[in-house]
This record gives structure tokens, C-alpha cells and sequence, in this order.
């Protein structure tokens, strides 16, 4: 059933009693033409549009536990694509022209709010690297804009503006097709897309190993059985290395814990997205009224997906600098998602040395804008056997080569 | 907030150390004699294991020694703590 | 001012000696000290305290404690003020004020309400369905519903209040004070273990104090006294009431929060904080955090009066409250008789106990009859009636599998619906600290599973409701925590004897079926979240209890869902035909309650942000009227502008008197590392890509250092001083970057090297004269060293005094003029600066600051590491191949350079450029475009890394990196920045006295 006004409202009167599964619980077929390995956002997508651009429906996501229970359920939820090199610009807008349709792509309504992404500016040094910036963004025909100090109080009356605090604001760089998104809806959406497509989601399946034939991957075994298929593709961000591992592939990367937390609901005082990279905070206030905050990585290699105490103090030490109104607001709910870090802080978007086997890795901090694009063009790569020109700077040889696409800029917190 | 016994210091709150990543990653001998991609194995690659964890710690807020930790990466409980040079004691995989 | 008609005359934990008055929606009420905002509201008969989140439904009190989710106030006004304040937990002051939150115009008549009529359009996920169309609209749905978002306001000012932390070392750490928890640190503090104790109300002794318990013959309230005295005489233990556990972190850390001076009310004595952190490392940590009673899920349950059995119960034994004239008491377990009994003696006209179960314990049959209390089995109740407030109850016969209602109603006429569900162990601590809950179906509630952390959980928390049982696991818990720290033998104090009566078995009742009128049965009430939505959720394939979490919002209210996580998923268990165990629950994150961000922060706001760096030479920097550059944690001086001057006419006057006569910076804060040992030129050697070899005693060489994989990552000056003694100077923000550096290649690589590293950045104030005028001035004021060329030449290093002083003077140049760097102990530095500018006044001696610096080097091609590069760039894309040894086998990043991407020949590589324009001073952070096309995307080829205009030249310049740059010079290229196109030429990033006859002269 389509979802509508019209539907919501005969359902109303129906006491919702006729509304479909949005996506179904199947048992898993013997064989696949794709296995996409990972049920969050990205696999999701990727599944998607296998089926929608590239017509090959015989698709399986699977799923360790409940689909989105990684980072995509994890996440701070900013969408923006405002990165310094023209690989990553070009990617990242492609999934932020994505997302601008993708409510109505999926009739799911992803809450998406183009509400702005401002980057806040404090020392002459991060001056120079915002122009530098907004410059590169703007050439790519991505919109970015320069604020002055006036400029971004008039934007957020609410930030400290006092030119003598520790850190003052300069002044900032706004994407104003930035926004948030509403994470879950973004893996329920793509899921109900895709089963309607055909897509098998199967949850509570987890991957015990891959199987292959000579260099060739043939099916993995997982906790429902063993199911075949010639291509396998990876989305896995928090366990990439160790999926990865199960095909006999070394990464690049290290999964560490990214802090987040939401305050108590308030009445909305924050209409954009605010970071600073200087002072180390992202903070957005979502449609329910929370204040939702990223904090830093825990610095060493971890897989708990726990909240811990000593890098929220020092966010809130930031965010009290740069909100002092916000003092006596109470932290609600604190977690982490487990990133995983590339070197060069870009992720990698690959096919690899085994024949058939895909990964879609190393997001970093960044993977939710990123979920519309990274589906579409590992989607392709998938599809075609060889990457589309968006990604094919991602690749792993990259490593080797030395030609790194090094976004460490690109987030509000050190990598 | 891990509780690491500095080998010098004693048992001291996270915040003191500073982390150096994955352990016993030897330098190669002769770097010149690699090829890229054993380079890159020895830049970027990285075991990155769910579980047990050979890595470098420094006190950098105390005795500023770097020493190495065995850890669960997945519990977060630290199995063994050993000096720099010190061969890695056996404890999981 | 009201009358309390509510409270008794007598009885209760109040202090009736300290009468306050306070303020509710703008009213006044009359309250006593000990008092919560929740009992005094119910004392003066206020019963509609809120509206709810969704549908603005009417909301009153429902619980005791920090599990309440109906009853949320913006506590205080004006920069103190504080939103979603839990009545319950608002402890009474004298001219408190408080008001109901997300409601408009009042409480009472609330504009919001209307979503109540749209209730059935607005089922759990609605907003996933529609508000889709047209395209991009969805901002405009959107501002309506931020209109309707959020309960409580945010302060408007800065928060005038203080915070504090502590760190805090125990043996055993106690989590609430109820029977359990006292008795656990009774037993750990006897036998010496340093013992905290912390419990998140005003009084210890938790359910205690809102029963009419007896322990050892006596009210139980005399036992807790005596232990408390006990606890308190202890040297070792520390007692923290007011003080809540609210997170169970790694490797025993526990997150507290204490409420210091919250229950004061606004003060202007600010000796204390407001509230502190404590963060406590504990050896063993005895969760004693008792157990939630869970509501019963019945149509439009979330009528005001309808409450826990247990809050009824307290509010009637701890603050002599009745929670209404006439109630009837509901449940499906045996804890709700005694609240019964005791809601009889204080008053209240209980006119029936409603048991679901068919055959309830025969030992209630007689208490009840003696109070005149019927008591219904095999019955519950299915709709309350009233609306603002409860006026009435149906209560229907249960079928034997509950699954429907047999028969008709019976109506009772009541103000008060006293509810108990069952218990849940408050298992939140537990779950932090990575423990998995196991369901035990004999009390139909999820309990500790195996313990992941050295903790243990007692009493109600693990699933022990009876008094005995309590202190009984409390003892043996505090003594077997006390001896895995090495204090006493393990073994558990005597229990005395308590006047249990035994309990019968619960008869589970997750979802009441519907008495059939369209009434709303609420799961979540905060959140508004019914059982029909569960059932929705279900039914659209959200069956996973996140899902159902995240789809209904369920348990992601300011409660966490203290009480409604157990109903919700014991009815998705239900309707997926899973048992409860399978269902599992959902993960408890920290916070256990809300955390104020301020508490977090500490002391870490205002200036103690992060700390500010400042030279020795600081204030007389202040003092001149410089204008400070933040540079890493340091002040630098910007520029000295004189009256009326802009940044422009200053650097432009600065920079001439350097280029005339002289100049004087301070140039303190670069990083300085003394480097002794046999081995300190091998490493030098690894760390720079030069040879150091040839470097002798006396004189210094500037070095670059890579990473591993070839880019540039520092530079400096480095000094010979001894044979194995060297000087290293660092940039300022790369110095304990190197120092790190340097320590964990010796100590994790090259084990063997007999190098050390000490750190003296601070330890030398560091002055820089320059100009064609620095030696004849530093020739009048150092009488001990030959300053002439031939003597001291260029890049070498002269000890001595200068004006008397102790003197290290460097002969190095970053303007490129002649220019001494004098390094003086840091307590010289103010006296050798006046000296200078004292003795420089006839050069007109000109301090300049960091813009001045950054013009004069580059206009000599300086590059600036972090400005000139970006961690993408090798020393040949700067055109320095000179600094590369290709002599020597190995130094960090050599085979990083040797990869295939550094050996491209479109690398981006530093550049000079003149803008053909000569009054047009490109935009550092501008892009040069391959091709200018009337609108983007236009190809980009390099960026502008600094660009200024040079007093020097006469004209604007700038060094850049750009593709293939070094074979282009002579070209010009179209610079963009903002719309606006520049075009300069491409010409050698050197501008100013190419041979450098000026620096060595």
C-alpha cells in the first residue's frame, strides 16, 4: 500500500488495521544472484538499486541482528556534502542530490530537512582553510557560502558571539542543502523499497564465513544456513575488518567507538546544524526537540558499541563554550557507533582480489550522508563488475599507490 | 575510561596515556627493497582484530614510557601489560 | 494559599517546623520542608500536574521517584531556570515556582489537546507516511511540527551556577541506600573497606521510607537510623545522599551525580556548586538499586489518579499524603495488599483491592476484612473514567488466559487508581556494565544475568522483593565484595528478623483487553505511545524491540522508560507469538537519569575552556597594543597597530622597518627539544631528511621531517652544541607533536639508541632582531662574542651575554634579513626585550608580530608547514629536493616518496605568483581553475596558500600550489575566489634578494 495522506487518513477511520509489513521476514533461498552482506543503510541502498537501476532482483541483505542496528541507527544524522576534493564532492553530492528525492523515490518519508550545515571558524589558521574550502566546494558546483561573524549571528542568534571568549567565532562556511535526516526511517524506507522490489532482508543472519572457490567467492555460511551466489558485497561499518578477514582480505582500517548523545527534548531553539572542528562539537536539534551531539572517537580500536564518560566531558565543555545557555541541559542518552577509519579518512568503495567479492568500507565518521550515493555506485560497481567513475577513486590499490584522498579536514572531530 | 597499569607508574586512569595503535609493527630493515604494496602493508594495514589486541600506549601525562597492552577489544579488559621490546605475552589469538 | 487538605495531620519523614510557601502555574500552595514538589502538589489536592507529549492528554502524578514520566516542570525562572524537571525528584524549597511544561495556554486548557481528536490519524510512525507531497515541502510540514515539539524551554542566559568533579577511590561502592544497599555497606565498611554509599534521594533508606515496615520488632525506619549512625561513625566510609549513580563505565568506573545545593533553591553564597561530578574507580561495586513497579496497560490508564500502588504508599507513609479520598487498589501481585493497608490507615476510603489472580494468598483475606476492604479476584480493571482526573473505575471479570473480559462492569466511583503490575529490578547499572539480563518468568521480569565486571547485584535488583531477603543478599553481598579487596573473612552479618508475609505467585497481565469504548491504553505514557501502537508496529513488520522501540518511540522518553519498556515488550511477545526471553530486551545506555551538561563541563568553560599559553613577554606585548593571533594553545602578537592604523598600514610599516633598519619579534613559542646522547646524530639522521654528519660544534642546519609515508609533517633549526648535545627548534604548533615523535621512534624502534629528550620550549625566551641594523645593535649590547661574519656566520650559533645577560644567540634569518635570534633564560626576557628596545630606538627598532613574520618569508619562498602544505605534500611539491639526502640509506619517509603517486609529474608543487593586477592581493584559500567558464564546476589545478601585499615590492603576491607547477612558470593562470576571477603569472616562489646576500651579509 502506498503511504499517503489519503491511505493514512481511510486508515485512521480503518483503525490501521489494513497496513501492510513494510518489509517481509522470509526464510532464506538456496541461491542468490547478489548477496549483499549487511543490513544498515548502505546495504540496504545498495540492494535497492540493484534492483531498480540494474534490474537484478534476486538479491539477499543479511543481517547479523535487526536491519539498521549499526551505525545507521547510530549516527548524528547530518547529510551535507561539502568536502575539499573533487572525488569525495562529487560522491557525496551525488548522494546529496539523491537524498533530495529520496523521500518520494521511496515513499518513505526520510524527514529530511535541508535546514544547513554551518562549519564555525576560531583562529585565523582555519580562516584561510575555510576559503580555501568554500572555494573548491563552489567550483564544484556545490553551494557553499561564507558567513561573517555578523552573518552567522544573525543565522544563530543563540551562539556566544563574545569576541573575547577562549575560542571566538570568526565567522563560517553554511551549506544550506545541508540538513538531518531521520536515521531510522532512512534503513526502514530503503528495506520496504527494496522488498517491494523483490529484495530478500534477512535478519537475525549472521555471517560465519565466506565461501570460495579458488579465487572466486561462491556463497557464505551464515546462522541460517548456507546460501550461494556468484557476487558478495560487504557493507558492514563497525565489523569491515572482520567480514573482510572471512574472504582472506587485509583493510586499511581500525574501528574505534564514536560518541553521541541526545539531551531531554526541548522546545526547538536550534534550526541548523552547527560544527567546529576547533572546539570539537557537531550539534543539531531533531524534530522531537532533542539535542543531538557527536562527540569524538575514543582513540583506540575498540567493538563495544558503549558509551564512555571522559570524551562527552570534553564535549560538553565545548558546547557550553559555544552555547552557554545550554548549561543547564541534561544529557539523556549517551552511546557509540564503532567507525571504521581509513588512513586518509575516505572510504573505500572497491572491488578487491577476490573474483565477486565487493567491499564498502572505511566511512569514517561521514557514512550516513553518504547512504543514498555509496548504494548507487557500489550498486553499479556490483552490477557491472568494475567501479563507476564516481568511486573509482575509492579503491583500495589507492593504499599502495599513495594517491589518498586525505579528508582529515572533512569532519568536525580528529580522526 | 580503562584503568591501564602504567609498568612504571602503576594503574592509572585512560586519561593520562595517549594510544599508538597496533603493536609489533617492526620498521622494515630495508624499506627500499619493498614494493609498494609491501609498503603500504607496512603503512596502512592493520589487523584490527574483534578480540584480543597486541598495541602501544604511552603515559604521555606521567612517566611519557611507551609500553605495549594485550586488550579485548570487544570487552575492553586488558589481559596483559609488557615493556617495549618484551615479546608478546600468549593470551588469546 | 491552600489548605493541605490532602495531608495528614500527622505522621510522615516532613519537617512540619519549617512551613514553605511555593508556586505552581501561578499559584500559591503552602508545603514543608522534606517535602517534593509531587507531594506537596498532591497535599494541596493538585492533580493535573502536565500534558503529554503527543496528544496533550491530561497527566498527573504517577510515581514516587526518579521513574516518573508523566509529571515534568520547568523548575525556576530566568537564567536558573530548568525544563523537564521530574516533580518527584524536586525537592521543596521555600518560594519554589514551577510551571507544567509543553502546554499552551495552561494546563487546563491546553490549544495542543486538538491532536487528542486527531489521535487516529496520528498512530506510532504517521509522520513516515505522509507530508510527502509536493516535493520539498517537507520544511513546511516540518516548522509546524517543531512548533509542537520538545516538552520544557531552555534558559535564555548563561548559567550563573558552578559545577565541580571529583575523582574518587574505593574499595566497595554501594549503589542506593534502600534495606539491601545499607546492609551491604554495613557489612563491607565493619570489617574496613573504604566504602561509598550513594543513593539518589534526600534520605537513605528507599522503599523503607514509604513503608511501614518492621525490622528486629521495631519500625524498620529505627533500624535504618541505627545503621546510618553506624555508616556515618566509620571512618572509611563516605555517605552521598542526593547523589545518583548515573552511569556504570569500563573497568569499574562509575559516573555520580550529587545534587549539592539544588534543594537550597537559588543562593547567592556561591561557595558551593551547584552539583558535582563525582568519578569514582571502585574495586567492587554492590548494585543495590532496587526494583520498578510497572503500571498495568488498561484504557485511558494515564487519567490523572491513576498510580503506582507503591507511590500511593509512600506518598501516604513518607510525607502523611493521601493521594485521594476514595480508591480502589489494582494489581496482579501480592505488593499492592500492604499499600492497600497502609493507604486505609492513612485515611484514605479504600473500597477494594482488584486481584487479577484467581486465588489471591489467603494471609490478606483477614487485614483486608479488618479495614473494611473488599477484595475482588480474578478481576481487574479495564478503563478509568474522568478525564482531567480520574472520577471512576470498570472492572470486569478476567478470563482464565486473560485474553478477554467476562461479563459487566462494576463501576467504582474513586479518585485514585492504585496500580502494581509486578516488579522489575532496576537493571540499568547491571546492563552498562555489559551484563546481560536473563527473564525469570516466576516474577515475570528480566533479572542480572552473569556478571561482566566486578560487581555484584543484591536484593530487588536481582529479583529479591522480601524484606529479609533484602538485607539477608545485602549482608552476604557487602561482606563477599569486602573480602575480594582483601578485608574480613566473607562472612555475612546476622539478619534480624523482619515481618514479612510471604508472597504468592504473580499472575502476569501485560495488556488488559479493551473495555470496547475507543479509550487510548497507554505503554509509554510520557511518550504517548498505546498498545495499539505496539500492536501497529507489530503488525508492519517492526517486530525486533528496537524496532518497535525506535518506530513507537517507546522507552526513549525522558524516563528511558523506566516503567513501560517491560509492558511494551512483553505485548510485541505476545503478538509475534515469542516469549518474552526471546524478545530480549532493549540496551540500557547511560544516563540512568538526565546528566546536566554543565555538571559534565565542570569547571572546563570560560577561560578554563583550554588553557591560554602565553609568552614571558606577554604583558608588555599587551602593553604596546598588540593584537593577539591564536596559535595552538598560544597567544602570539598579530600586529602592533598604531592609533588608527589597520591591519594593512601596520604589517605594511612593520614590514618596511624590517627591510630599512630593524625589526624585533618575540619568537618564544617555538617548540624547543635538548637532545643529549652517543647516538642523538643517528637519529637525527632518520628523523631529517638531511645529513647531519658534517655539522659542527657551533653551528646549526635547518631540517625537514617527514611521516612514513613522505609528507611533510615538520621543520626547524636544529644546533650542534656538544659532540652528542643538540639544540632542535620545532614550529609552534608541531612542538609536542615532534617531542612525541621523536620519544616513540627511540623508545618503540630503535630500542637500542642512547638518545635523550628533554622538552625546553618555556625554558628560553626567545627574541629575534632583524634587519639591515640587527648586528650593529647587538654589537653594542654583547661585548663577548665577534659578531662578524667571518666569525659568526650565517646558521651558526654564538654562547655569551647580551646586556649583561646569559646569552644563546642563533644566527639564523626567517625575513631574510641579517638576524639574531637571542635565547635568554625565560625570567631575563622581559629585561633583555626593554634593553633592546631601549637601545634600538635610534634604528627605530619596530616590534612586528606573526602577519609581518608570514609576509617577510614569504616573500623569501618560507614555506610554513600546515599553510604551505596540507599532509599531502612532499618536500620535492616544495621544490626543496635540496633537503633530500640521496646519499643516505634510510631517514623516515624516504620510501615513501619513492611510490608511484609521488612521482607524478602533475603534482601540485609550489609556486610563486604575481597578480597581473597590481593592486589586487588574491584571497588566500582561492582556487586556480584550469579553464574560467561563465558558471562551476570549473577543473581546479592548485589553491593560493598565502598571499599578501609587500611593502618590499610594491605590489600584492602570493605562493601557491599548483599541477605540474614548477614547469609552468612563466604562465598565467585564472584565479578564482568567490566569482571573482584574478589572473597572475606563474613565476619561482622567491621574491626578495634571491641570492640571500642580504641574510648572510
Amino acid at each position: 500500500m502506498q503511504y499517503s495522506i489519503f491511505n493514512l487518513i481511510r486508515e485512521g477511520i480503518n483503525k490501521h488495521k489494513g497496513w501492510p509489513a513494510a518489509f517481509r521476514h522470509p526464510e532464506p533461498k538456496e541461491r542468490y544472484d547478489v548477496i549483499i552482506i549487511g543490513g544498515g543503510g548502505h546495504g540496504l541502498a545498495t540492494a535497492y538499486y540493484l534492483a531498480k537501476e540494474h534490474g537484478i532482483r534476486n538479491v539477499a541483505v543479511v543481517e547479523k541482528g535487526w536491519l539498521g542496528g549499526g551505525n545507521t541507527g547510530r549516527n548524528t544524522t547530518v547529510v551535507r556534502s561539502n568536502y575539499l576534493w573533487d572525488q569525495s564532492a562529487f560522491l557525496y553530492e551525488k548522494s546529496l542530490k539523491l537524498w533530495e528525492g529520496l523521500t518520494q523515490d521511496l515513499n518513505y518519508n526520510l524527514m529530511f530537512s535541508q535546514r544547513g550545515v554551518l562549519n564555525l571558524c576560531h583562529n585565523l589558521h582555519d580562516l584561510r582553510e575555510l576559503h580555501r574550502r568554500i572555494n573548491a566546494i563552489r567550483l564544484n558546483d556545490i553551494d557553499s557560502e561564507y558567513l561573517t561573524r555578523d552573518q552567522v549571528k544573525a543565522f544563530v542568534p543563540i551562539l556566544n558571539m563574545d569576541p573575547n571568549i577562549r575560542y571566538p567565532i570568526l565567522g563560517g562556511s553554511l551549506q544550506r542543502r545541508g540538513g538531518n535526516a531521520r536515521h531510522d526511517a532512512v534503513a526502514w524506507g530503503f528495506a520496504r523499497a527494496a522488498d517491494r522490489l523483490g529484495v530478500d532482508i534477512l535478519q537475525n543472519c549472521e555471517v560465519m564465513a565466506i565461501l570460495r572457490d579458488g579465487a572466486k567467492v561462491t556463497g557464505i555460511e551464515t546462522t541460517r544456513g548456507t546460501i550461494r551466489a556468484p557476487k558478495i558485497g560487504a557493507v558492514v561499518a563497525g565489523h569491515a575488518s572482520v567480514v573482510a578477514g572471512m574472504a582472506g582480505i587485509r583493510l586499511p582500517i581500525e574501528s574505534h567507538p564514536l560518541q553521541a548523545l541526545v539531551s531531554e527534548p526541548i522546545k526547538p531553539i536550534l534550526h541548523t546544524v552547527i560544527m567546529s572542528g576547533a572546539v570539537h562539537v557537531y550539534v543539531s536539534q531533531s524534530d522531537k526537540g532533542e539535542l543531538v551531539m557527536g562527540a569524538g572517537i575514543d582513540t583506540f580500536n575498540s567493538y563495544a558499541q558503549r558509551g564512555s564518560l571522559q570524551v562527552i566531558e570534553d564535549q560538553m565543555a565545548a558546547v557550553v563554550e559555544l552555547f552557554p545557555m545550554f548549561s543547564r541541559l541534561r544529557m539523556m542518552r549517551q552511546w557509540a557507533g564503532i567507525v571504521d577509519v581509513c588512513p586518509d579518512a575516505s572510504p573505500i568503495v572497491s572491488k578487491t582480489p577476490v573474483e565477486g567479492f565487493y567491499v564498502n568500507c572505511g566511512w569514517g565518521t561521514g557514512g550516513f550522508k553518504a547512504t543514498p550515493g555509496s548504494g548507487w555506485v557500489f550498486a553499479h560497481t556490483i552490477a557491472q563488475d568494475r567501479p563507476h567513475r564516481l568511486n573509482e577513486a575509492f579503491n583500495i590499490e589507492r593504499f599502495s599507490t599513495g594517491e589518498l584522498i586525505d579528508e582529515h579536514g572533512a569532519a568536525a572531530v580528529a580522526h | 575510561m580503562h584503568l591501564i597499569a602504567c609498568p612504571w607508574c602503576g594503574p592509572r586512569d585512560e586519561v593520562e596515556y595517549a594510544y599508538g595503535g597496533e603493536g609489533h609493527i617492526a620498521r622494515p630493515a630495508r624499506p627500499e627493497a619493498l614494493s609498494d604494496g609491501a609498503y603500504a602493508d607496512y603503512l596502512f594495514m592493520r589487523r584490527n582484530p574483534k578480540g584480543v589486541h597486541a598495541e602501544r600506549w604511552v603515559h604521555a601525562a606521567g612517566c611519557r614510557r611507551w609500553f605495549n597492552v594485550l586488550r579485548d577489544t570487544v570487552s575492553h579488559r586488558i589481559l596483559a601489560v609488557y615493556k617495549m621490546g618484551e615479546p608478546r605475552p600468549e593470551a588469546g589469538p | 494559599m491552600t489548605d493541605q487538605r490532602f495531608r495528614n495531620a500527622a505522621g510522615g519523614r516532613i519537617d512540619r517546623s519549617r512551613p514553605l510557601t511555593f508556586q505552581f502555574n501561578g499559584r500559591r500552595y503552602d508545603g514543608f520542608g522534606g517535602d517534593t514538589l509531587a507531594s506537596a502538589l498532591l497535599a494541596n489536592g493538585v492533580r493535573l500536574v502536565g500534558r503529554s507529549f503527543k496528544y496533550h492528554r491530561p497527566r498527573g502524578i504517577v510515581a514516587a521517584g526518579s521513574e516518573e514520566s508523566n509529571a515534568l516542570v520547568q523548575l525556576g525562572t530566568g537564567a536558573r531556570t530548568e525544563p523537564n524537571v521530574r516533580a518527584t525528584q524536586a525537592e521543596m524549597h521555600d518560594e519554589l515556582s514551577a510551571a507544567s511544561v509543553n502546554c499552551w495556554p495552561s494546563v487546563e486548557v491546553d490549544v495542543g489537546a486538538i491532536n487528542s481528536a486527531l489521535a487516529a490519524f496520528l498512530p506510532a510512525g504517521f509522520y513516515y507516511k505522509t507530508f510527502m507531497w509536493p516535493p520539498r515541502a517537507w520544511r513546511f510540514y516540518e516548522w509546524f511540527i517543531r512548533r509542537a515539539a520538545g516538552l520544557g524551554r531552555a534558559p535564555t542566559e548563561p548559567d550563573p551556577d558552578r559545577y565541580e568533579k571529583t575523582y574518587a577511590h574505593c574499595d566497595v561502592a554501594v549503589v542506593g541506600a534502600g534495606p539491601a544497599g545499607l546492609a551491604a555497606a554495613l557489612a563491607a565498611g565493619r570489617v574496613g573497606a573504604r566504602v561509598i554509599l550513594a543513593d539518589e534521594s534526600s534520605e537513605f533508606g528507599g522503599s523503607l521510607l514509604g513503608e511501614a515496615a518492621t525490622i528486629a520488632a521495631a519500625p524498620a525506619l529505627d533500624w535504618v537510623a541505627g545503621a546510618m549512625a553506624e555508616l556515618a561513625a566509620l571512618p572509611e566510609v563516605r555517605l552521598l545522599p542526593r547523589t545518583t549513580v548515573f552511569g556504570y563505565y569500563d573497568h569499574n568506573h562509575l559516573g555520580l551525580i550529587e545534587r549539592v545545593t539544588d534543594h537550597l533553591g537559588p543562593r547567592t553564597d556561591t561557595t558551593l556548586p551547584r552539583q558535582r561530578l563525582w568519578k569514582v574507580l571502585a574495586r567492587q561495586v554492590v548494585l543495590a538499586t532496587g526494583a520498578i513497579e510497572r503500571p498495568l496497560v488498561f484504557d485511558d490508564n494515564d487519567r490523572p489518579g491513576v498510580m503506582l500502588a507503591s507511590a500511593a504508599r509512600t506518598y501516604a507513609n513518607r510525607w502523611a499524603v493521601r493521594a485521594g479520598d476514595r480508591a480502589i487498589v489494582v494489581t496482579n501481585n501480592d505488593s499492592a495488599y500492604p499499600a492497600a493497608l497502609d493507604l486505609s490507615e492513612a485515611g484514605v476510603n479504600v473500597q477494594a483491592v482488584i486481584d487479577a489472580r484467581e486465588t489471591p494468598p489467603d494471609a490478606w483475606r483477614e487485614p483486608l476484612r479488618v479495614r473494611g476492604i473488599d477484595l475482588a479476584a480474578g478481576r481487574t480493571v479495564a478503563a478509568a473514567l474522568g478525564r482531567k482526573r480520574v472520577e471512576g473505575a470498570e472492572v470486569y471479570e478476567l478470563a482464565a488466559d486473560g485474553s478477554r473480559l467476562i461479563g459487566a462492569a462494576r463501576c467504582y466511583d474513586c479518585d485514585l487508581i492504585a496500580v502494581s503490575g509486578g516488579w522489575s529490578p532496576t537493571l540499568h547499572l547491571f546492563s552498562q556494565s555489559g551484563g546481560r539480563p536473563r527473564f525469570d518468568a516466576g516474577i515475570a521480569a528480566f533479572v542480572p544475568g552473569e556478571s561482566r565486571q566486578a560487581e555484584r547485584s543484591v536484593g530487588a535488583a536481582r529479583g529479591t522483593f522480601s524484606l529479609a531477603g533484602c538485607l539477608a543478599e545485602g549482608f552476604a553481598g557487602g561482606a563477599a565484595a569486602a573480602l575480594a579487596c582483601g578485608f574480613g573473612d566473607g562472612v555475612a552479618p546476622p539478619v534480624p528478623a523482619t515481618g514479612d508475609t510471604p508472597a504468592g505467585p504473580l499472575r502476569p497481565l501485560w495488556r488488559v483487553p479493551t473495555a470496547g469504548h475507543g479509550g487510548k491504553a497507554f505503554v509509554d505514557a510520557q511518550n504517548d505511545v498505546t498498545a495499539d501502537d505496539v500492536e501497529l508496529a507489530a503488525r508492519e513488520g517492526y517486530r525486533s524491540v528496537e524496532h518497535l522501540k525506535r518506530y513507537t518511540t517507546t522507552g526513549m522518553g525522558t524516563d528511558q522508560g523506566k516503567t513501560s519498556n517491560v509492558n511494551a515488550l512483553a505485548i510485541l511477545a505476545d503478538l509475534t507469538n515469542a516469549t518474552i526471553a526471546e524478545v530480549g530486551t532493549t540496551t540500557f545506555r547511560p544516563p540512568y537519569t538526565p546528566v546536566t551538561y554543565g555538571a559534565l563541563a565542570g569547571r572546563s568553560v570560560g577561560d578554563r575552556f583550554d588553557p591560554v599559553r602565553m609568552t614571558g613577554l606577554h604583558q608588555w606585548h599587551e602593553a604596546a597594543g598588540a593584537l593577539f593571533e591564536d596559535v595552538g594553545q598560544w597567544k602570539r602578537p598579530w600586529y602592533y597597530p598604531r592609533r588608527g592604523e589597520t591591519l594593512h598600514q601596520a604589517v605594511a610599516r612593520e614590514c618596511g622597518a624590517v627591510r630599512a633598519s630593524l625589526g624585533i619579534v618575540d619568537a618564544s613559542t617555538l617548540g624547543k627539544i635538548d637532545i643529549q646522547g652517543p647516538d642523538a646524530l643517528k637519529l637525527l639522521n632518520l628523523v631529517y631528511t638531511n645529513a647531519w654528519d658534517n655539522l659542527e660544534v657551533g653551528r646549526c642546519r635547518y631540517g625537514l621531517m617527514l611521516k612514513e609515508d613522505g609528507m611533510v609533517f615538520d621543520d626547524g633549526v636544529t644546533a650542534r652544541l656538544g659532540p652528542n648535545h643538540y639544540h632542535m627548534t620545532t614550529t609552534t604548533g608541531g612542538a609536542a607533536r615532534v617531542m612525541g615523535w621523536l620519544e616513540e621512534w627511540v623508545q618503540c624502534e630503535w630500542l637500542d639508541m642512547r638518545v635523550h629528550f628533554t622538552s625546553t620550549t618555556t625554558h628560553w625566551t626567545v627574541v629575534a632582531i632583524a634587519g639591515p641594523n640587527a648586528r650593529r645593535l647587538l654589537a653594542e649590547l654583547c661585548p663577548d662574542i665577534d659578531l662578524e661574519s667571518a666569525a659568526f656566520p650565517f646558521m651558526a650559533w654564538r654562547d655569551g651575554t647580551v646586556a649583561g645577560i646569559p646569552a644563546r644567540v642563533f644566527r639564523v634569518s626567517f625575513s631574510g634579513e641579517q638576524s639574531y635570534e637571542i635565547n635568554v633564560p625565560s625570567s631575563c626576557g622581559v629585561a633583555l626585550w626593554q634593553v633592546l628596545m631601549t637601545a634600538g630606538a635610534k634604528y627605530d627598532i619596530t616590534p612586528y608580530g606573526t602577519e609581518t613574520m608570514h609576509v617577510l618569508r614569504a616573500e623569501k619562498g618560507f614555506v610554513i608547514v600546515g599553510q604551505e602544505t596540507d599532509g599531502t605534500t612532499t618536500p620535492q611539491d616544495l621544490g626543496m629536493d635540496w633537503i633530500v639526502s640521496k646519499k643516505k640509506t634510510d631517514f623516515i619517509g624516504k620510501r615513501g616518496l619513492t611510490r608511484a603517486d609521488c612521482g607524478r609529474a602533475d603534482r601540485k608543487q609550489l609556486v610563486g605568483l604575481l597578480p597581473e593586477n597590481s593592486k589586487d592581493t588574491l584571497q588566500e584559500g582561492a582556487q586556480i581553475v584550469a579553464e574560467i567558464r561563465p558558471k562551476p564546476p570549473m577543473p581546479m589545478e592548485g589553491h593560493v596558500t598565502s598571499s599578501y601585499w609587500s611593502a618590499a615590492l610594491g605590489r600584492p603576491f602570493a605562493l601557491a600550489l599548483l599541477m605540474g607547477g614548477r614547469a609552468r612558470h612563466g604562465q598565467t593562470v585564472a584565479v578564482s575566489s568567490y566569482g571573482t576571477t584574478s589572473w597572475a603569472k606563474v613565476v619561482p616562489p622567491i621574491f626578495w634578494d634571491k641570492e640571500g646576500e642580504r641574510l648572510r651579509g
